[in-house]
């Protein structure tokens, strides 16, 4: 009996163990590349996943990037190494994502082959996936040079040999030109509709190729100045001969996108600087933005407000105040009759300060952006003062300050301690207060309880607006000697910025162009390649203690360190200047060396892991 | 108690005596010092900016050690004993490297066995010639030469000279605190160049400065000079 029980139980468990989708089930906790590819919406959270690995360096995200150059002071214990160091380095900027070339390579050879969704989807999901490849070549080519373009997903054989996927750089001009030709293909493709903001439009596809031929025709024209910087295989440098097509598609392609009239510039408010600085927070029919990376109360959030809200309307215990937009560019800003000039603090005639009834009387009469861009002492955020002095100034010129913020010091004749410096600073040396003497605005969000952790700001980063197009316009047409083209383009940026007389065919210089594009599109991460393209770094940042200029009009003042500007009260009863302000220009002491950009700058390093590993790639130049 | 503590004890004695090995790896021991030099007169070029790269072949990846060259054209580095190749990179120093017939090419073989010393030849666009520093009062003037050694296709146009004052020993365009220039093309006789500048007050005080004048010659990003003078005000 035992045996045939024996017998009967292996008969079963051989039958049972044969069957064949025993072992062969679906995964319950991933998807599979079928179902992914069957699936509008699974298609889109994977694009969703390559939009978001779009590459930026200086960013709302990533606020002490915008501190590496002359623009602003990063009030921040942290980043004071940011103002100390002299030489930039030259892996600063380097790029290298054949990760992300790869699986933007993977995403369109699958989307080709599906057959299971609808052809316009499927269309646009690889026109989109296109525009992300082309964005991303650009990148590299803006940081590093000519990299190989790669169009298919390489797979490895495995046979030990792995020269076949060894390619050599690309010519600087091809990579322009792949990013050009790319665009210009799926321009009609993507939907031409102004509304669509966080993904690939035809107004952007247009907006990038204007810039990227901007960028080429650029680098084509100045790069003659700096020799040096090329390859002899082309890898970086672009011929001179080349310059003028690139500046012709730079203006065709904005005009293009111009003429298309889906954008236009922001103008919902009366008061200019208001304006200015809501056009960055205005997610609600935004005329101006073309592209952004957006964000979601209680969703993605981001924590800009956190660190850049004023200190003494914080809303988390110990942060904010840490963008310290520097005096170099406050001071850019020209007045109103388009001339340029220096903060005034000294009175010329007598060489004594000025003395002003409000600080903000000195940045009176100026560009709106300037209000718009930065706060200014005596200016209001959220509807709240700001509260930055740095002390009081006695009579015979003496100061009396404290060393914490609000801190409180007994004045001569009194007998009781009052506040002797503002919450806000500045206080040289403490983190959080504004020791350049200004704080940033732009990007800074309005909505009480962005500054907070849990909740976060909701504010986009904007990448592409339409200001830009009409300077891309502006500049490729002033190059192309046009100047009554680029007039139009010019003065209606202008005009947004309360300049009443407009430009004239004699006042449009290269300098102008440099300027305008300085003070319209500071901290939209644009300061650094625009230098690298018109050869300017080196000059500019030359590693020289140069003091402040005095013609921030002019493109190659060297601006190797951040300056303050400090206001003070006066504090001399009886005298008709009690109680009015002074401004005083100082260079904080944290920052105690200037910025040399080097030519080995100009193109970043291309690792050596990554030669070992493909010796086909030539290094950089200068370097 | 008392026998945790003595095994404690033991176990400590245990790790001094034992553990004094920490690395069984020889250190880099052969020190290689020398010059950069033209015709034996060494060239003096701006601090952490100069440098040259040494190759060891044979590895499978290859990473070159980078050697500075200091104000005076002297490096000195401490490295292991091997056969290397020394390489001056094109974009380096205000000078260019010199066909040997060793490598068969600009290449400079380097057989490091034990502490060596070498110059290396190299061609420099332009020799500073005898400079002089004087002082009156406050104003330094320097009265100097530039020879022109690449005549060929290769030449160079000086740029512009600069006379450099600085508190320190290190005197080039980044700690200089006072500085005359004259642009290349403004030199009448380039063997007969003065520059003069007033040195500002310094805090805090001190009775005396460095001087030194540099050549920067067009289309080179590193600056050529002589060598510093240190002057007594």
């Amino acid at each position: 009996m035992k045996k045939y029980i024996l017998t009967i139980l292996i008969i079963i468990s051989l039958s049972a163990g044969c069957n064949d989708d025993f072992l062969d089930r679906e995964p319950t906790d991933i998807l599979l590349e079928d179902q992914v590819w069957s699936d509008e919406g699974l298609i889109l959270s994977v694009l969703t996943d390559l939009y978001n690995r779009y590459h930026d360096i200086q960013q709302i995200t990533a606020w002490a990037e915008y501190t590496n150059f002359d623009e602003a002071f990063a009030s921040n214990f942290g980043n004071y190494w940011r103002h100390q160091f002299q030489d930039y380095s030259y892996d600063w900027w380097g790029l290298w994502d054949y990760g992300y070339v790869r699986e933007l390579n993977l995403f369109i050879q699958k989307a080709e082959s599906t057959t299971q969704i609808k052809p316009e989807a499927q269309e646009r999901f690889i026109a989109e996936a296109r525009f992300l490849r082309a964005a991303l070549y650009f990148e590299h080519v803006k940081r590093v040079g000519g990299v190989p373009i790669i169009l298919d997903p390489l797979e490895y054989d495995f046979s030990g040999d792995p020269t076949y996927l060894q390619f050599p750089r690309n010519k600087e001009h091809e990579v322009y030109d792949f990013v050009i030709s790319e665009l210009e293909e799926i321009k009609d493709i993507l939907p031409n509709d102004g509304n669509i903001k966080s993904r690939a439009t035809k107004g952007l596809a247009l907006a990038m190729v204007s810039r990227a031929a901007l960028y080429a025709g650029s680098i084509a024209k100045y790069g003659a100045t700096t020799p040096q910087v090329s390859t002899p295989g082309g890898e970086v440098g672009i011929p001179l001969s080349m310059a003028e097509g690139y500046y012709q598609k730079a203006l065709s392609s904005a005009q293009e996108l111009i003429n298309d009239g889906n954008y236009a510039l922001y103008r919902k408010k009366d008061n200019l600087s208001e304006n200015f600085a809501s056009l960055f927070l205005d997610e609600d029919g935004n005329s101006e933005i073309i592209f952004v990376k957006d964000y979601k109360e209680k969703g993605v959030t981001h924590g800009f407000t956190i660190d850049a809200i004023p200190r003494s309307l914080r809303e988390e215990n110990i942060a904010g105040g840490n963008i310290n937009v520097s005096l170099n560019l406050v001071q850019s800003f020209e007045y109103l009759d388009n001339t340029f000039s220096e903060i005034k603090t000294i009175d010329e005639a007598t060489g004594n300060y000025i003395y002003y009834d409000d600080p903000i009387e000195a940045f009176e009469g100026r560009d709106a952006r300037l209000a718009g861009t930065v706060i200014l002492p005596g200016s209001t955020y959220r509807g709240k003062q700001v509260d930055i002095w740095a002390g009081y100034q006695l009579a015979d010129g003496s100061i009396i300050s404290a060393d914490q913020l609000g801190g409180r010091a007994v004045l001569p004749g009194n007998t009781v301690e009052s506040q002797v410096v503002g919450y806000d600073g500045p206080v040289d040396q403490l983190e959080s207060s504004a020791q350049s003497g200004f704080y940033v605005r732009k990007f800074n969000d309005l909505d009480v309880g962005s500054g907070q952790r849990g909740t976060g700001s909701d504010v986009w980063w904007v990448r592409y607006r339409y200001a830009e197009v009409l300077l891309n316009a502006a500049e490729a047409a002033f190059e192309l000697g046009n100047t009554s083209v680029a007039l139009p383009y010019i003065n209606e940026v202008r005009q947004r910025a309360g300049f009443s007389t407009d430009l004239g065919a004699g006042d449009l210089t290269f300098d102008r162009i440099v300027h305008e594009r300085k003070v319209e599109l500071a901290f939209e991460g644009h300061i650094l390649f625009d230098m690298k393209r018109w050869r300017l770094a080196h000059k500019v940042w030359n590693g020289e203690y140069t003091e402040l200029t005095n013609n921030p009009g002019i493109a190659n003042e060297p601006s190797t360190r951040v300056f303050a500007l400090w206001p003070y009260k006066i504090y001399d009863p009886g005298n008709p200047n009690d109680g009015k302000w002074i401004f005083k220009e100082v260079l904080p002491s944290v920052v105690n060396n200037a910025h040399r950009f080097r030519m080995g700058n100009y193109y970043s390093n291309i690792g050596e892991g990554i030669r070992n590993a493909n010796p086909k790639i030539v290094k950089n130049p200068n370097q | 108690m008392k026998k945790k503590f003595q095994y404690i004890l033991i176990t400590l004695l245990g790790v001094i005596i034992f553990s004094c090995e920490y690395d069984n790896y020889e250190e880099p021991n052969s020190q290689f010092d020398g010059r950069i030099v033209y015709q034996g007169e060494p060239l003096n070029v701006s601090f952490n900016d100069v440098y040259f790269e040494l190759w060891e072949p044979g590895w499978q990846l290859q990473y070159p050690i980078n050697v500075a060259v200091d104000q005076d054209g002297s490096f000195s580095s401490l490295l292991f004993s091997a056969n290397y190749k020394l390489v001056l990179p094109s974009s380096q120093g205000p000078y260019k490297s010199i066909f040997n017939s060793d490598a068969n090419s600009d290449t400079i073989l380097v057989n490091l066995t034990g502490n060596k010393t070498m110059d290396i030849e190299v061609l420099p666009y332009y020799m500073v010639r005898n400079a002089n520093f004087s002082n009156s009062g406050r104003t330094v003037t320097s009265t100097f030469g530039l020879e022109q050694i690449i005549t060929d296709a290769d030449a160079k146009n000086v740029e512009r000279v600069n006379l450099y004052i600085s508190k320190t020993a290190f005197v080039d365009t980044r700690t200089s605190i006072s500085t005359m220039e004259i642009n290349g093309s403004d030199i009448s006789d380039l063997n007969n160049i003065i520059l003069s500048t007033d040195v500002p007050d310094l805090i805090p005080t001190q009775n005396y400065v460095f001087a030194r004048v540099g050549v920067k010659i067009e289309g080179v990003e590193d600056m050529l000079f002589s060598t510093i003078e240190k002057i007594q005000l």
